[in-house]
């Protein structure tokens, strides 16, 4: 088991940087997630650690080893692809064993530790069948358990649920996240889904056309993103753009948001304000000043969107629409149409410096 | 429920026969045809031309099995056929894995045409020009001596080697394209899986990346060994004295003694001896694949 470390990692094809000075620290034995929009560079990193592919610059050591030198069958990891590559002429048993022959294990030794490796994901019973005999979450878990047979050093997911449907998607993070535990290996694990990688991991990366926007854990990535783009792209939120007053700041309107967290901005400079829906309350009736919610803005409703256990409200307000997110209480719902004031806590409110 | 399933197909099948009859119509004339003219000449005694004389007969059979030169020549041809195909492996499959799994783009289509070539050259040009290279005072031979210090004779003209030469490089660019289509649909995350477990290029080959083109790999050779062992030009031109294999007598008989008969007889001997080696190698070569 061992840590990785990525420092200053650049990959260009051509004219187009995939990578761009990426640095990150991946923590022995941590679930880290990172996360991007299509085209990000996510793939290209975990390449350049598996080492199918090299750096232009920056330097990648696993286990505090620098492995420039060393090719992919040297380097102890193991990984899933994304449509999972199992050996389609080899049967499951064979397929998980590839690992242990290539290195001369004993025949008896290779039994054993595959049908570990296979009772660990539930697959115990159907080492005879062929790959294309299996389901898509049974074709999975064959790869992650392909993968940790040979105790490798790090795990690497490209998006390996990406195919799957949301309900095994579910069973299947859960059942990930227990075998990493339980064997305690630094995971490295690539997504689209936003939720996915805040239920999962310990720390997220966030790469957007290259570079690293924030790293972090997800509490902290969410409560407090460095930018417009990881206010919105982890999670939903409200942006607000003005220019900074020194405790928050002033819209165009002449309206003004204190905000009580984030970056300290210079008064003057073009800031702005990320609030999570949920954080907002809505209310009808005459405004109560409220110095826990102190921000309060007035709007309309414009629709609602029900969604069983809450509602999620659109509000218009000076040619901007807010979200709102309203957990289901039993309380009167709010009709189109209808007047509302929206208050928050400048305590929920993430002052963010502009690009 | 099974009933309505069966009298579907049948209405399936009712408009597409106007479409299929050409197709067997051109079957029945080219191959049909032809073919059982010749199961009936082999059972005859001589040609029904100009009168003469034939009845029926067994004798063009019982001819290969009194004579012990066919079987030598048929055991001959076979052992070319299994020469030819090996070297059309050797040759052919690191061809295959380069174009389709080494080489992108410009470079790929220019390699790929220099091994369509030999396809679009007529075979006799192709024959005579590898005789031009392998006789005595030919460019090999002339070449080999302008760079070497010391004389060399290389007369390959009228051999074995010659005629392997020949065969090879007019059935190879079977075996190319076979392997070629093969390789090409193998998906390059299947090499970096196995690399990833620990196994070095050359495991990946042997454990991998062979087994999935063994359908290329057999498909190419038994579109090279069949014509191979009834193959009769290249052995007569380039192999001269030496060249007489089962496919060279079974054109004479044809060709110069016109004994119909006894080549159309000898013909399907060999088809069968094919068709028997094919069916026994066939459980073998599946389950390598
Ligand atoms: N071999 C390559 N040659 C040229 N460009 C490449 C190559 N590999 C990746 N790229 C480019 O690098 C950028 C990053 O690609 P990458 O595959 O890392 O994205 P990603 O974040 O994994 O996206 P996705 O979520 O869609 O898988 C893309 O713009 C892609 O076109
Ligand atoms: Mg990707």
């Amino acid at each position: 088991m061992a840590g990785v470390q990525v420092a200053n990692v650049s990959r260009s094809f051509g004219a187009h940087k995939a990578l761009d000075n990426v640095s990150i620290d991946f923590a022995d034995g941590g679930f880290y997630a990172l996360l991007g929009p299509s085209g990000s560079g996510k793939t290209t990193l975990l390449r350049q650690i598996a080492g199918f592919d090299f750096p232009d610059a920056g330097r990648i050591a696993i286990g505090g080893e620098s492995v420039e030198r060393v090719p992919v069958e040297k380097r102890r990891i193991g990984m899933v692809f994304q449509n999972y590559a199992l050996f389609p002429n080899m049967s499951v048993a064979d397929n998980v064993a590839f690992g242990l022959s290539v290195r001369g294990e004993p025949k008896a030794t290779i039994a054993t530790e595959v049908q570990r490796a296979l009772d660990l994901v539930q697959l115990g019973k159907l080492g005879g069948r062929k790959p294309h005999q299996l389901s898509g979450g049974q074709r999975q878990r064959v790869a992650l358990a392909r993968a940790i047979v040979t105790k490798p050093r790090v795990l690497l997911l490209d998006e390996p649920l990406g195919a799957l449907d949301k309900a095994l998607r579910v069973d299947m993070q859960i059942e990930l996240k227990r075998i990493q535990r339980e064997i305690g290996i630094t995971t490295i694990f690539v997504t689209h889904d936003q939720e996915e990688a805040l239920t999962m991991s310990d720390r997220i990366g966030i790469l957007r056309d290259g570079r690293l926007v924030q790293e972090g854990p997800p509490e902290e990535i969410y409560d407090r993103p460095q930018s417009e783009f990881a206010a919105t792209f982890l999670g939903d939120a409200n942006i607000f753009r003005g220019d900074a007053t020194g405790s928050g700041i002033k819209l165009p309107d002449g309206t003004t948001i204190a905000a009580s967290t984030g970056a300290s901005v210079p008064a003057g400079a073009k800031a702005s304000c990320a609030v999570r829906p949920e954080r907002i309350r809505i209310s009808t009736g005459a405004a109560k000043p409220d110095p826990a919610n102190a921000n309060m803005l007035t709007g309309q409703v414009s629709k609602r969107i029900f969604a069983g256990n809450n509602s999620t409200y659109f509000v218009d307000r000076d040619g901007q629409t807010l979200k709102v997110i309203v957990q289901n209480t039993g309380a009167e719902r709010l009709a189109e149409g209808q007047p509302v004031v929206l208050s928050w806590s400048p305590d929920s409110t993430v002052l963010i410096a502009a690009a | 429920m099974a009933d309505q399933l069966a009298i579907g197909s049948r209405r399936g099948l009712k408009p597409a026969l106007p479409l299929l009859l050409p197709a067997y119509l051109w079957l029945t004339v080219a191959i049909f045809l032809p073919l059982s003219a010749m199961v009936f000449f082999s059972f005859m005694t001589d040609l029904p031309l100009a009168g003469k004389e034939w009845s029926f007969t067994l004798g063009n059979y019982a001819a290969f099995f009194s004579q012990s030169l066919y079987s030598t020549l048929l055991f001959a041809s076979l052992r070319l056929g299994l020469e030819v195909t090996l070297w059309c492996v050797v040759i052919g499959y690191p061809a295959a894995y380069v174009l389709a799994k080494v080489l992108k783009g410009r470079s790929r289509e220019a390699i790929f045409l220099l091994v369509i070539l030999p396809f679009w050259s007529n075979g006799l040009v192709r024959i005579f020009s590898w005789a031009m290279v392998l006789r005595e005072g030919g460019i090999l031979d002339t070449a080999l001596n302008a760079v070497l210090p010391f004389k060399i004779n290389i007369d390959l003209m009228y051999s074995y080697p010659a005629v392997i030469i020949g065969l090879v490089h007019s059935y190879v660019p079977y075996m190319v394209l076979t392997c070629y289509l093969t390789l090409q649909a193998i998906d390059d995350s299947l090499i970096e899986a196995g690399r990833s477990l620990g196994a070095s290029r050359r495991q990946v080959l042997w454990r991998v990346i062979i087994p999935l083109s063994m359908p290329g790999l057999i498909a190419g050779s038994a579109l090279i060994f069949v014509p191979v062992v009834g193959s009769f030009m290249e052995p007569r031109i380039l192999g001269g004295r030496t060249g007489t294999f089962y496919g060279t007598v079974i054109e004479d008989q044809f060709v110069a003694v016109f004994n119909w008969p006894l080549g159309a007889a000898l013909s399907f001997i060999l088809l069968a001896v094919v068709l028997i080696i094919l069916a026994l190698a066939a459980p073998v070569l599946r389950r390598a694949g």
